[in-house]
């Protein structure tokens, strides 16, 4: 429940930015008495070396964290759906060049990777968004190919072959649908680590550009004054934290009410 | 046994020939062009010396012939000259790489040190308060930014406490210390890089050994080990632990990848001079020839790394040895 209260807070600061924001998340404010101010009546948040209000760009920073946490997820279940699906229907030649393909991408350092792409494309949030979906595909793709690998020789999926269904009708109407427990688990928690990874990027520098808001550059310029304005990081950080967090315990209990046998998993009562 | 390790490492080659190909591939799409980054806008670089930069270079070659040139220079671990100052890239990586292995290193011995005794502890004591608070840690571990984990440990043990240096690895000093002193303050300027890096791989790796522990704990020979009146430590420590030590080998050569990413980010945020701060630097300078240096070396890292995991595994697990052999 908390996972889902913590999400829903996000999720509305991100759609009603605009009235909840106090100030606006980019004017700055260059005089002394106004930049650099721990929290107040007046900026809740503080504000930061421009003077520009830490909540407002917070609010405004939820948006690009979560829509970069679902887009780039929503395209690496596209990919590794597709891909997932063919290996695990197909076997043989598709599924040796595919399965390779994988288990290059487990073995590169993807962060790295997606840190090179994006600064030979230009940082911003769009490239963000699709680099870091067409990155993070091959787990599911393993997790989609594991489930159709069962699934293809069961009878249901016979039947439809002996009534010459067309392949991808197969894979996609009757096979998939009966897969999608398991990859509707990963997908949370891939929402969490996508968030992760565009914070970090922002932080670098390669993710969303200033003055533009989003967790990450506002962390960047708490760096600089880490030891006077506390705020600028912990706020933040804080919120980064508080939603991965949240993605991640969503996935756990999604996967213990999909997957009732998991009785290994109720320790995490506890905290769900 | 010697068959297997050998095979391994040959399925290397492909492994690495693939990830160069996809490499170059990136980069030869991207749409910023070296010789405009090398030059720029300076007017007294006229379009005869840009050619000259190109042909230099290569860079007027078709594709193909750009990576297969490059794929040979590199049999001969020849990356070219760097952009920016015209060094060798072999040289720059060399005189980076023991920092960043000393730092993976440590790391890695560190989550060894903290992971396997909490998960395994956790399993033993599976369901109380220890487990339960154990369990919610890791959770929080999952979900913690090490990034910004890293500026809070700045700020609290490097500004407030003042325990331990922020930044960099030998400071102007070093030169002057002696030989054992030298050792001691590399290590006071590892302690918080160390705890950053290795966070993130604590929390899945004790999750691991955690889970496997409780799988092993439930099955039939420890029943057996349990009716003949073994004492309770005999059982965990000698029955049970080696088995539930297998799986994590392997999570930690899968947790190599995430390491050596993750040193990208901290050798960044802690000045230490390492190859991953020098990927990072010739990433913003468009500093082509490094970038691929650095790349190809963090590749072949990890492929090491997961190699030394799979023989390991092998060599531990004999049932592993057995069924190559048939």
């Amino acid at each position: 429940m908390f996972g889902i209260a913590i999400v829903i807070i996000m999720a509305a600061a991100a759609v009603f930015a605009p009235c909840i924001a106090s100030h606006s998340p980019v004017d700055m404010n260059l005089s002394a008495d106004n930049v650099l101010q721990p929290p107040s009546a007046e900026h809740i948040f503080g504000t930061d070396n421009l003077g520009r209000d830490v909540f407002s760009r917070m609010v405004y920073g939820a948006r690009v964290s979560l829509s970069v946490g679902f887009i780039a997820v929503f395209i690496s279940l596209v990919v590794g759906v597709f891909l997932g699906g063919l290996s695990g229907y197909y076997g043989g030649k598709i599924d040796a060049v595919i399965m390779r393909f994988v288990e290059i991408m487990y073995c590169f350092p993807t962060f790295f990777l997606i840190m090179m792409i994006i600064s030979f494309l230009g940082p911003n949030i769009v490239n963000v968004m699709i680099i870091i979906g067409l990155t993070s595909w091959p787990g599911l793709c393993r997790l989609v190919r594991a489930e159709f690998l069962t699934l293809r020789e069961r009878e249901f999926v016979q039947a439809a072959r002996v009534q010459r269904v067309p392949d991808l009708r197969i894979i996609f109407r009757h096979i998939l649908p009966n897969a999608m427990g398991p990859v509707y688990v990963s997908a949370t928690l891939s929402v969490g680590s996508a968030i992760l990874v565009e914070s970090a990027l922002s932080f670098l520098g390669l993710g969303v550009q200033i003055p533009s808001p989003s967790w990450g550059n506002i962390l960047t310029v708490g760096k600089n004054y880490i030891d006077y304005a506390w705020w600028l990081t912990v706020f933040p950080g804080v919120s980064i934290l508080l939603t991965v967090l949240s993605f991640n315990l969503i996935g756990e209990s999604l996967r213990e009410m999909l997957d009732p046998r998991l009785k290994e998993r109720k320790e995490l009562d506890v905290i769900v | 046994m010697r068959k297997y390790i050998i095979k391994r490492l040959l399925l290397v080659i492909p492994m690495l020939i693939g990830i160069s190909f996809l490499l170059f591939l990136v980069m030869h799409l991207s749409p910023s062009d070296p010789t405009a980054v090398r030059y720029g806008l300076n007017p007294e670089v006229s379009n005869s010396a840009r050619e000259n930069f190109n042909k230099l270079y290569g860079l007027d070659k078709p594709f193909l012939e750009q990576y297969l040139n490059w794929m040979g220079r590199f049999a001969r671990m020849d990356f070219g000259n760097s952009f920016i100052d015209d060094a060798p890239v072999r040289e720059k990586i060399l005189s980076r790489l023991p920092a960043t292995l000393l730092l993976e290193m440590v790391s890695l011995f560190v989550i060894l040190l903290i992971s396997l005794p909490l998960g395994i502890t956790s399993a033993v004591k599976k369901g109380t308060k220890f487990d339960n608070i154990s369990t919610i840690t890791v959770f929080i571990g999952y979900a913690m930014p090490t990034f910004w984990l890293a500026l809070v440990l700045i700020y609290i043990f490097g500004y407030k406490l003042e325990w331990f240096p922020i930044s960099g690895m030998n400071p102007w000093y070093f030169q002057y210390l002696s030989g054992f002193d030298k050792i001691k303050d590399v290590l006071w300027h590892l302690v918080l890089p160390v705890a950053a890096t290795s966070f993130g791989s604590l929390a899945v790796l004790s999750r691991y050994s955690r889970s496997s522990m409780i799988e092993i704990m439930e099955q039939q020979y420890i029943m057996t080990a349990r009716a003949k009146g073994l004492t309770e430590n005999r059982i965990i420590y000698v029955h049970a632990l080696k088995n539930a030590l297998l799986p994590v080998v392997t999570i930690l050569g899968l947790s190599l990848p995430g390491l050596i990413s993750g040193s990208f980010i901290f050798e960044t945020i802690f000045a230490w001079p390492g190859m991953g701060r020098l990927g990072y630097e010739a990433i913003m300078n468009y500093d082509y020839p490094v970038v691929m240096g650095v790349s190809v070396m963090a590749t072949l890292l990890t492929l090491f790394g997961i190699l030394i995991a799979d023989i390991t595994y092998a060599f531990v697990d004999p049932r592993i040895r057995y069924e190559r052999k048939k």
